[in-house]
């Protein structure tokens, strides 16, 4: 795997002292999929944008195939691909034209050919000779793909893809990007969907407040998530664990009416069985039981409100 | 430079007119028949001749010139405001090209309209009036260097304005009063003495003069003075450019 985007130390702030990103250092290899979660206002699009060039960073570095974002814009930006996270074209120009238009933009010469491959992927054919007017807000969605992807970029920003977008039309776009992937692009997106990284992202980042709090590989967090806990309450409370429980590596809450154990859902035998067997050997009297799964959600708002996960 | 991306906003906003080409031809057009039989018949026939050109003859540079300047804003503030206003002006921003080449895309297009209507205006002019230009290569050079300079300033505008109010602002409350006080159906040595000379202080009596002597040799200032007006003017628009473009003003966070 090579890094295809580097970003060290990225801050942006505004001159009213807003600070948009406080410092953000991150590695993209070539062909992931990056998800980049975070609430409304945690930087996300700022990032995008100063990777992209819409906007211009206050200090730190952005390298994109090796090249400076700043000193070597051309070749770094004819590298990217933008859709934004709002709608943005003009209403009378046809579905063919603006395609062809970014291309030309990105200094890319006539190539029918290619236009015609890219406007049958993303299902745009039919509609190549219609003014975007006259398109519903899921296939605008689409030329804004095509758009992004007439210069044949080798990384794609996908700002808040699905935001607003029907089931249906979430899932078309998951089969998008993973086609896109397929091809080799380097895709990052943002989004504050948690099933949409789960669904498609190989990485997971977490920004907010201009912080990137987290990276993992999607599988690492699937992993903890896979994790459940099973709370073992009891009617009256206990200062220390019985030795006979020391097999099952449990855990005492703080007023000592609880034992908690860990375990692995994906595990062939999860040993619950024997630990209430067990339990019961003991002499302890159960109050009741029950079970609790940290989500990648549960971790994404501990992460995001400063505690612990 | 990356002259494909130069030629396609230069296609794209050629595009723009093109969809609209009736109304680019016919509303010159009949606005300048308009003008012919309100001024040149109506009262122009009640008007002695101006320095030896008939009075209906006398106004044709004019005219030419109020339609270039204001078409020539208006095209090009609207070609850059319009990206700004639908927001896809996020894609000019994340291209790889720079503001020289953004700026020739835009204002290339703007004056090449505004050209086109020049000479839509001229033919038509010549169905109303007997027309002859004396210095043809001095006519084109004006001609064409007002689209390009009125283009600059019209992007200028287009970068500036952030609702449509303030996008007429500047042609309806600056420009259009100073173009129908430069000399367009009036010879300057008309006014009273003082008023000759805070005349004389309005920039557009000296494109207006340049232009009118390039068809009649006849001029209110020395053809040199309008000369120099029109290039020091399209050098004041490239010198706000090239500090827009240094500080991103209006369309960079």
């Amino acid at each position: 795997m090579t890094t295809i985007l580097s970003i060290r130390d990225l801050r942006k702030s505004y001159a009213d002292g807003f600070e948009a990103l406080k410092g953000v250092t991150l590695d993209i290899e070539e062909g992931e999929i990056l998800a980049l979660l975070g609430p409304n206002g945690a930087g996300k699009t700022t990032l995008i944008s100063t990777v992209c060039g819409i906007t211009t960073p206050t200090s730190g570095s952005v390298t994109v195939g090796g090249h400076d974002i700043q000193t070597e814009y051309r070749a770094a930006r004819k590298m990217i691909g933008l859709v934004p996270q709002e709608i943005a074209l003009e209403p009378f120009e046809k579905v063919w034209n603006t395609v062809q238009f970014s291309r030309g933009l990105f200094g890319h010469g006539r190539d029918n050919a290619r236009i015609e491959e890219i406007l049958r992927k993303l299902s745009l054919w039919d509609k190549r000779r219609n003014a975007i007017k006259e398109l519903s807000g899921g296939m605008k969605r689409r030329v804004l793909i095509a758009k992004a992807l007439a210069h044949e970029p080798r990384i794609l920003f996908l700002d808040e893809p699905t935001a607003g977008v029907d089931v249906e039309l979430r899932k078309d776009m998951w089969e998008i990007v993973a086609e896109l992937k397929r091809s080799g692009v380097t895709i990052i997106l943002t989004t504050h969907y948690i099933e949409e990284a789960e669904a498609i992202a190989d990485r997971v980042g977490v920004i907010d407040k201009g912080e990137l709090l987290l990276v993992q590989e999607k599988d690492t967090l699937m992993a903890q998530m896979g994790k459940k806990q099973i709370e073992v309450m009891l009617t009256e409370p206990i200062s220390a664990i019985p030795d006979s429980l020391s097999v099952h590596q449990l855990t005492l809450n703080g007023p000592g009416d609880a034992l908690i154990y860990t375990y692995d859902t994906h595990a062939e035998r999860t040993g619950i069985t024997t630990l209430l067997n067990d339990v019961a050997q003991t002499g302890l009297v159960l109050r009741d039981v029950q079970t609790r799964q940290s989500s990648l959600e549960e971790i994404f708002v501990n992460l995001v409100s400063g505690d612990p996960a | 430079m990356n002259w494909a991306a130069i030629a396609a906003i230069y296609r794209f906003e050629m595009a723009r007119f093109f969809r609209t080409l009736a109304q680019s031809f016919l509303s010159p057009v009949l606005s300048t028949s308009l003008y012919f039989v309100v001024f040149g018949t109506a009262i122009g026939s009640r008007i002695q001749e101006v320095e030896g050109v008939s009075y209906g003859a006398f106004i044709v540079p004019g005219l030419i010139m109020l339609s270039v300047v204001m078409l020539s804003i208006s095209n090009a503030s609207f070609g850059i405001y319009f990206p700004k206003f639908l927001g896809t002006i996020y894609e000019l921003l994340s291209a790889p090209i720079n503001f020289i080449e953004i700026v020739i895309g835009y204002v290339g297009a703007a004056a090449t309209k505004a050209l086109f209507v020049g000479l839509v205006i001229l033919g038509t002019a010549t169905f109303f009036v007997d027309i002859r230009i004396e210095h043809p290569f001095a006519m084109a050079a004006f001609l064409i260097l007002s689209c390009l300079s009125f283009s600059l300033l019209g992007f200028i505008v287009g970068i500036w304005a952030s609702n449509f109010e303030q996008m007429s602002l500047i042609p309806q409350l600056v420009v259009t009063p100073l173009i129908f006080l430069g000399g367009t159906f009036y010879s300057i040595s008309m006014l009273p003495p003082l008023w000759q000379t805070i005349t004389l202080f309005n920039p557009v009596v000296y494109l207006i003069s340049g232009f009118r002597w390039s068809f009649y040799g006849i001029a209110d200032v020395p053809i040199f003075w309008s000369l120099l007006a029109i290039i020091a003017f399209t050098g004041l628009c490239l010198a706000v450019i090239g500090w827009i473009f240094r500080t991103g003003w209006r369309i960079r966070s």
